[in-house]
């Protein structure tokens, strides 16, 4: 046996490529309690070997409070065990996966109401008076 | 020019609301590589952006390339083209045959003559003209013939940015590149064996949403998806950081999925989006499947060496040095690659 196979590590998912990751959320939680500012972390730019997308995802685990859009596919949107950390997957409409990020923050932009529809809703809902 | 719909009049047409269309803006900024806070800017530019027209041109190719176009899943091509782009001419996409076909393009030059794309797959031959034809049109002269209203050209595909497998010595139809015959317009290079579909894809994106060219690289490519190596963003480097390889592809190392650099890898000298874009909806690439980048996407691939030999070993980017080699005679060029053999023996024998 080569000294390269002695070395071999037991047969693990992780490639070391999570825990900057966890480093970098961690930094964005300081930035968004010393300064408000929040942090978006778009996870299809990084390299991610077998089981490491799914590893970061049970590392952060699930909090209290998740959300599912429909608009041009389905979205997810739910907070992670650690408060301020989202996790939103959005998938068009074959239910593919188009994008993937962390965000950081206390409320994802996205679940906000737009002021579009809202306009829009309002002339529907007017529209139940004629 | 014929007034074409807004993309944000198409999907307010279609019933998009506001929160759905920022969920695009923000699956395009993904695409394109761009930060998340430039979603407020794209949706501002592809709120008012018009769908572009764009002829797609096949030339000495296999359709790979455009197998690939239809497996983009952000945004889907069918998304593309009936929501971002207006795809007027596709011989393989395409209902209309024949005369009708022709006539489509020649209408969607008309329209739209000086602001539509020019999307190329596939080399041109220039040895004999009737190595490909199309409704009886030279390659070469339908080229020239559509690209003179274009805004642009995109060559899709190692064939078309670089001449690819047709182009491969020893060349037998004199097999060109886009770029080669196009000198007055600009000519993006989206090369790959295929090209990655969302890369492809982003291209147009690019254009429709800055209605200009993304920055590009000494050979044309888009810095955004060909500024970094495979072996950059590659999910296996820490093990070559720690110099941990597969010699052979059955070895333990292989097993642990160690890095792939021995067996022939070329992910340190291709540029290109592999590792983070994968292929197949995100599934995985080549290195994940346990194969070493072949280099698909850098200039003359099928001629640059062995796909199975180390870069150590200096037969990569080597057609210049085998070029003087057969110049300086036969003897030469053995001896040289009996040390190149001997290097390799030794570097796997270390390894």
């Amino acid at each position: 046996m080569t000294t390269q196979q002695e070395s071999l590590a037991p047969a693990s998912p992780f490639y070391g490529n999570v825990r900057p990751i966890l480093n970098e959320v961690m930094h964005a939680v300081d930035r968004l309690l010393e300064t408000d500012e929040p942090t978006t972390i778009d996870l299809a730019g990084l390299p991610f070997g077998p089981g490491e997308l799914e590893h970061l995802e049970a590392t952060l685990g699930t909090g209290e409070l998740a959300a599912k859009l429909d608009a041009l596919g389905t979205s997810r949107i739910r907070e992670t065990a650690y408060p301020g950390v989202w996790w939103l997957e959005h998938r068009n409409a074959f239910d593919e996966v188009v994008g993937r990020y962390l965000e950081i923050t206390r409320t994802p932009a996205i679940l906000s109401s737009q002021d579009a529809d809202i306009i829009a809703g309002r002339a529907r809902l007017e529209d139940q008076f004629e | 020019m014929k007034r074409t719909p807004t993309v944000g009049e198409v999907l307010r047409a279609k019933g998009v609301s506001r929160r759905g269309f920022l969920k695009y803006c923000a699956t395009t900024a993904s695409i394109l590589a761009l930060p998340p806070s430039m979603i407020p800017r794209i949706a501002e530019a592809i709120e008012s952006a018009r769908r572009p027209s764009v002829i797609w041109l096949s030339f000495q190719e296999c359709t790979g390339c455009t197998e690939s176009l239809t497996r983009s899943a952000a945004p889907t091509v069918e998304g593309l083209i009936f929501d971002t782009i207006s795809l007027d001419y596709h011989h393989t996409l395409q209902a209309a045959a024949g005369d009708q076909a022709e006539a489509a393009r020649h209408a969607a030059m008309e329209e739209n003559d000086g602001g539509y794309l020019v999307l190329v797959d596939g080399s041109i031959p220039m040895g004999n003209p009737g190595f490909s034809t199309i409704a009886g049109i030279s390659n070469v002269d339908m080229l020239k013939e559509t690209v003179a209203g274009a805004a642009a050209v995109v060559a899709i595909g190692s064939c078309a940015a670089f001449g690819g497998i047709p182009g491969a010595n020893p060349n037998p139809t004199g097999a060109v590149s886009v770029m080669d015959l196009v000198t007055d317009k600009p000519v993006i290079n989206v090369p790959g064996c295929p090209p990655i579909p969302t890369v492809m894809t982003a291209v147009l994106a690019h254009f429709l949403t800055f209605g200009a060219i993304p920055d590009l690289d000494k050979h044309g490519r888009p810095m955004t998806f060909f500024g970094t190596t495979i072996h950059d963003r590659c999910y296996r480097r820490p093990f070559y950081e720690q110099g941990k390889f597969a010699n052979t592809f059955d070895d333990e190392g292989a097993k642990a999925g160690w890095c792939l650099f021995k067996l022939g890898c070329k992910g340190p000298t291709t540029y290109n989006a592999c590792a983070t874009a994968k292929w197949n909806s995100g599934t995985s690439f080549p290195i994940e499947a346990g194969h070493p980048c072949l280099g698909c996407s850098e200039p003359n691939f099928w001629d640059a060496g062995g796909f199975y030999e180390p870069l150590s070993t200096g037969n990569f980017d080597s057609g210049e040095k085998l070029a003087g080699a057969a110049v300086a005679g036969v003897a030469l060029g053995a001896v040289a690659a009996a040390a190149g053999r001997r290097r390799q023996a030794k570097f796997t024998k270390e390894g």
